[in-house]
């Protein structure tokens, strides 16, 4: 009978369970069931006293009962438990449409400093280091020592904007009054590099230049990059691969360099270097026949000047290990300023001074 | 240098279209800005007129209405020049022309005068920079000649770029020399061959000079021309001038420009009836000596300009411009010609102290060889004599210490390939040499090789010659590229550092600047810096300046970022967020570190730090639809210093401190491990207002030395803990004049080596703790580091800690 019985109430259990609705119900079931006044757990509790012989078949029947109706407990409460957050997400709803919501803004570097860098990624990447050196500078290091003598022409060519003498100045100044000036190029460092290190010697010069001149492809501000290699066995050829390595990083893989002879004093031989257009292939037009407006139809842009360095100016730092009868070298230098505009298409120099934020936040 | 092409071809003629010729000149070292002079039309449009009347017009008081034969009939032409005078020989643009500057001519009332046509400038025409006048034609051409048949009008000119150590080439005969050295074409005769000195005579007789100082004039001739008559030149004549940019004044002057032209030596007429005696004297100017010139200008003499003085004084200024006493004119019947030497730097350096450059002066400037004064005389001369109708007086006053002889050099065989990397045969080497001008013996080991005249400035060494032959040789196309063996490149470690600083501010919002390192003295005033104890009052000032607004260098980055700041708030941006880095010019006075800071054997003149600095107005975080954002205040900025100094290890410390431009109660210094980095703070509202902002917030620091203090790269590891912390909250109730720093300094002092991490959570000031005091609730987590702590352990932490806050004037709170 009480085994019967036992198969009876799991069966009224399992039907209560599964009815339930929610967790409420589940409890309200379970207290019934398997709680202290359950009819299971009253049997359970009289096990003892019934008649030895039925206490085993009674007490496993119940014991079963027992734990099959507590598995179907949590059977039940974790189907509850899952439709119930199922319901509670269904009316948890995002307006997924709105704006994101914005986390600090990014500032951007000036295409100034973005074409520097690039310029002294690709160039350390040839073995070179970067030095640095002062922009209020002696007419010496400027000139003198760049075998632009006292009275030569080739001063007049930049046109230079001299510092007022003063005691404030470092004492080794001279007092005259064009004796400190504004850099007109990064070179002036060629000579400083050299009587601070022996050849041979691989250094690129990044740096703010001046010269007294304002258009839209002259400001009296602008960014050069100087290399300068020396060493035994340098020839004009391996300016040529320099160069060719670097204009192809900045203007593409399938760039070409020239180089037509010029003049410079501290060069001899001097050239002008030029990029073949990226623009037009070099070709001088665009397809379809019309004129490239870029290289204005010439095929090549013209990019800075280079030469292997004049034997005056190592006599200038012989002290300092360099020969010209033992080392020779090449300089090149080239404005930052051409090349980032040159890369990113913008006309007018002046405007990248202005720090127009409409202007920076266009580069990434 | 214009090079008309006939001319040019006179004397070289390689047969090469214009434009080719000019890009193998500027393969080989002469750059050609551009070929001018071709007409953009048919040249049968431009004829030669007469002007028949001239009157004004009706209408317009600068415009005349001209009658002009144009050799088919008479038509009306308004002109505007100032020059048009009836009976002239013109040059008229017919309807229909087109001129160089792509302008159509057509017929067109001009002021309610219908003018058909137009009466041309030599500037208009193409052929010149005279644009104040119409080109008036001397020797009349019958009205409706083609004008191609009188001028160069068809004719192609290449306007050479010419370097400074290229004297040679501001001649058309040194550029033919070059044409023909990197052409191979033939080479005429020099022009100054052929003319044959009348003999010696009696030239000392009317003319002498004594050169008083012979280092500033190497070599002075002179000859003398009787019987001349001054007038207009010949076509030919002044046609080879206005092609080649000169304005034909009479036929002497005229003579002499075209044999500047021709040979690159500069000559000189004087009227020797207005040279008392024809004796002439070269000196020095002394102070305060004047001389009017043969532009009209009377020119006080700087010292030490080198002048060509008669009995009366100062009668030309040497190699740099005539006198207008002694001027050529109308009147003129001897001419004493001048054809001297002078030193270069000298005539460089007096023609800008006097501000005045002519093409004498341009060619002298750049070193002249002794040895082309015979050469000018020679031509100039016979054109006296032919075109001028003189009769030459035989002889010629020759001073000076003579011609030098030839410059000897030697170009080793190995030389150029050395140099180069690229073998060029001994045969081409020698021929190239030959073609521009040296004369070359080959031997063993090398050339020897003679210099001309032309060149001797220029080329005085082997590099020179390596030079020489590698330009000549097709450089570009034949040269390999190969790279050199290089070792140990890369960024330092400061300037790896540098960027990551950069980066980090970046990464925080902020846009880069790159401002002009010039500002004016103005705004540094406006800073309100202490003129005698800042040296960023003290700023290097430049003496030729472009603008007061670019007169001194900036002391600080504050001046350079309120400007892009209040440019880019005036164009409606919102807000800023701007950082700059960049160096700053400051006065060196006596600071060894001015010196230490860059390579090189002497100090740098001024010190430059490189500095770090930002401005932010606004929002530091823009708000949206979920909230306000960040605003750019104190605090804000603060935090992206500690991140810009986080991002290469570094942790700054902001103590009370005063800047001038600063607000006073919002202002600090900015310190690591006790060292003064620089300032932040808000703005002065007096400051921000005079450069239009509105309140914002910046900060200056040393980037090399923020840098400097970055144990980036060089950090040792520390074990990361293994034992649970202890955490405690504490609120401190304590006057606001106590700094939140001070506080925390007691805290940890209080705390010893257990005390891990002090955090500063909330800030409360107001009724409820009372006037002047403020609440401040503390998290602090306490660890050991080999054991798991017990509260037994804190507790008398926690008694310590209590004391110490009471011993700086605060109290604990609940």
């Amino acid at each position: 009978m009480s085994v019967e019985r036992i198969g009876k109430i799991e069966e009224e259990a399992a039907a209560a369970i599964a009815g339930a609705g929610d967790t409420t119900e589940l409890e309200e079931a379970r207290v019934r069931f398997l709680g202290r006044k359950a009819e299971l757990t009253g049997i359970l509790r009289g096990i003892s006293d019934l008649d030895p012989s039925e206490r085993g078949e009674v007490g496993s029947a119940a014991n079963r009962a027992r734990e099959a109706i507590e598995a179907l407990v949590a059977g039940r409460a974790g189907e509850l438990e899952r439709e119930e957050l199922g319901r509670s997400l269904e009316t948890d709803r995002l307006d997924v449409t709105l704006p994101g919501s914005p986390p600090r803004p990014v500032g951007h570097l000036h295409p100034v400093t973005r074409t520097r860098r690039l310029i002294e990624d690709v160039l350390v990447g040839l073995g070179y280091r970067v030095v640095e050196g002062p922009e209020v500078e002696h007419d010496y290091y400027n000139f003198t020592a760049l075998n632009h003598p006292e009275g030569h022409p080739a001063r007049m060519l930049q046109d230079t904007f001299y510092v007022e003498p003063s005691e404030h100045l470092d004492p080794s100044c001279g007092s005259g009054p064009m004796d400190v000036l504004l850099r007109t190029h990064t070179s002036p460092m060629q000579v400083r590099a050299m009587e601070d290190s022996p050849p041979p010697l691989f250094v690129i010069v990044p740096g703010k230049t001046y010269r007294r001149d304002s258009d839209a492809t002259h400001s009296p501000m602008f960014h050069q990059v100087e290399g300068l290699a020396v060493g035994e066995g340098l020839t004009l050829a391996d300016l040529k691969g320099t160069l060719l390595e670097l204009l192809r990083a900045l203007f593409g893989p399938d760039r070409e360099v020239r180089m037509r002879p010029h003049f410079f004093p501290f060069t001899e031989p001097s050239v002008e270097f030029d990029v073949s257009c990226f623009r037009c292939g070099g070709q001088g037009e665009l397809e379809g026949g019309e004129r490239c407006g870029l290289c204005k139809g010439i095929g090549w842009i013209e990019l800075g000047g280079a030469g292997m360095v004049d034997p005056n100016v190592f006599g200038f730092v012989s002290e300092h290990g360099y020969d010209p009868d033992t080392v020779t070298g090449f300089a090149f230098g080239f404005g930052v300023e051409r090349i980032a505009m040159l890369r990113h298409g913008m006309g007018d120099l002046r405007f990248l001074f202005e720090n127009d934020v409409r202007m920076l936040e266009q580069f990434s | 240098m214009r090079v008309p092409v006939s001319w040019l071809a006179e004397y070289c003629d390689p047969g090469l279209e214009p434009g080719d010729l000019a890009r193998r000149l500027a393969m080989t070292g002469t750059e050609v800005e551009r070929v001018s002079g071709r007409m953009g039309g048919d040249p049968g449009h431009f004829v030669i007129g007469r002007t028949l009347e001239v009157g004004p017009h009706p209408d317009a008081d600068r415009l005349s209405v001209c009658e002009v034969d144009d050799g088919t009939g008479t038509r009306t032409i308004v002109c505007g020049a100032p020059n048009v005078a009836a009976g002239q020989s013109v040059v008229v643009a017919l309807p229909g022309a087109v001129m160089p500057s792509g302008l159509e001519i057509g017929e067109a009332k001009l002021r309610g005068v219908l003018s058909s046509g137009m009466i041309c400038s030599e500037a208009e025409l193409g052929l010149g920079d005279e644009d104040d006048g119409i080109l008036v034609l001397g020797d009349g051409p019958e009205p409706g000649t083609p004008a191609t048949e009188v001028l160069s009008l068809d004719e192609p000119v290449l306007e050479l770029e010419v370097t400074p150590n290229r004297p040679d080439c501001l001649s058309i005969y040194g550029v033919a020399r070059e044409v023909h050295a990197v052409t191979g074409a033939e080479l005429a005769e020099p022009p100054w061959d052929g003319w044959t000195d009348p003999g010696p005579g009696e030239v000392s007789e009317l003319a002498s000079v004594r050169i008083d100082d012979p280092e500033l004039c190497p070599r002075f001739t002179l000859r003398v021309f009787t019987g001349v008559e001054v007038g207009e030149s010949p076509a030919w004549l002044k046609d080879r001038l206005v092609s080649a940019g000169q304005r034909p004044i009479n036929n002497v002057v005229d003579v002499t420009n075209y044999v500047m032209l021709l040979t690159g030596q500069p000559l000189h007429a004087f009227d020797l009836d207005r040279v008392p005696g024809g004796e002439l004297v070269v000196r020095a100017a002394i102070e305060g000596e004047k001389v009017e010139t043969l532009d009209g200008v009377e020119r006080e003499l700087p010292e030490g300009t080198v002048v060509v003085c008669d009995r009366d004084g100062p009668t030309a200024i040497a190699g740099i411009m005539g006198g207008a006493s002694s001027e050529v004119s109308t009147g003129t019947t001897s001419v004493l010609l001048e054809v001297a030497t002078w030193d270069g730097p000298g005539i460089l350096k007096s023609s800008r102290e006097l501000g005045l450059r002519s093409e004498a002066s341009n060619r002298f400037e750049k070193g002249l060889h002794p040895a082309l004064a015979s050469r000018a005389q020679a031509i100039a001369s016979r054109l006296l004599v032919e075109v001028c109708g003189g009769e030459a007086v035989p002889g010629m006053v020759d001073e000076g210490a003579g011609v030098p002889e030839k410059g000897s050099v030697r170009l080793g065989v190995g030389t150029a390939a050395r140099v180069l990397g690229m073998e060029i045969p001994p045969a081409t080497q020698e021929e190239s040499l030959e073609r521009l001008g040296f004369e070359v013996e080959a031997g063993e080991a090398g050339f020897s090789v003679l210099v001309p005249p032309d060149r001797a400035f220029d080329v005085t060494r082997e590099i020179d010659l390596v030079e020489e032959v590698a330009r000549v040789a097709d450089l570009d196309a034949a040269l390999p590229a190969t790279l050199p063996a290089t070792s140990g490149g890369g960024l330092s470690r400061e300037q790896a550092l540098r960027r990551t600083a950069e980066d980090a501010i970046v990464a925080a919002g902020f846009d880069e600047a790159v401002s002009w390192s010039f500002t004016s003295a103005d705004s540094i005033t406006t800073l309100g810096l202490d003129p005698t104890g800042d040296p960023r009052a003290r700023p290097v000032a430049i003496s030729n300046p472009l603008s007061e607004e670019q007169a001194v260098m900036r002391t600080t980055l504050l001046t350079s970022l309120v400007d892009a700041a209040s440019r880019n708030l005036a164009r409606g941006t919102g807000g800023v967020r701007l950082f700059e880095s960049g160096r700053v010019y400051l006065p060196a006075d006596g600071n060894v570190e001015a010196g230490g800071s860059f390579p090189g054997n002497r100090p740098a003149p001024a010190l430059e730090p490189l500095m770090l600095g930002a401005l932010a107005s606004g929002a530091l975080v823009p708000g949206d639809w979920r909230g306000d954002g960040v605003l750019a205040d104190f605090f804000s900025l603060k935090g992206v210093l500690e991140q810009v100094a986080g991002s290469i290890g570094v942790s700054i410390e902001v103590v009370p401190g005063a800047e001038p431009f600063l607000h006073p109660g919002k202002a600090g210094r900015v310190l690591v491990d006790g060292q003064d980095l620089g300032w932040m703070g808000e703005l002065h509202p007096s400051v921000g207002s005079a450069f239009g902002l509105g309140p914002s917030v910046a900060f200056e620091v040393g980037l090399d030395r923020l840098v400097a203090a970055s144990p980036a790269g060089q950090e040792s590891f520390v074990e990361v803990p293994s034992f649970p912390p202890v955490e405690r909250d504490l609120a401190i109730v304590i006057p606001e004049t106590v700094g939140a720093s001070e506080i925390e300094a007691a805290l940890r002092k209080a705390g010893g080596d257990l005390l891990e991490e002090v955090v500063l959570f909330d800030r409360y000031t107001g009724e409820q703790v009372g006037e002047g005091l403020c609440s401040l609730a503390f998290s602090l987590r306490f660890r050991a580091p080999d054991r798991t702590l017990s509260d037994e352990e804190v507790d008398p932490l926690w008694e310590t800690i209590v004391e110490s806050i009471e011993s700086i004037g605060g109290t604990i709170r609940g």
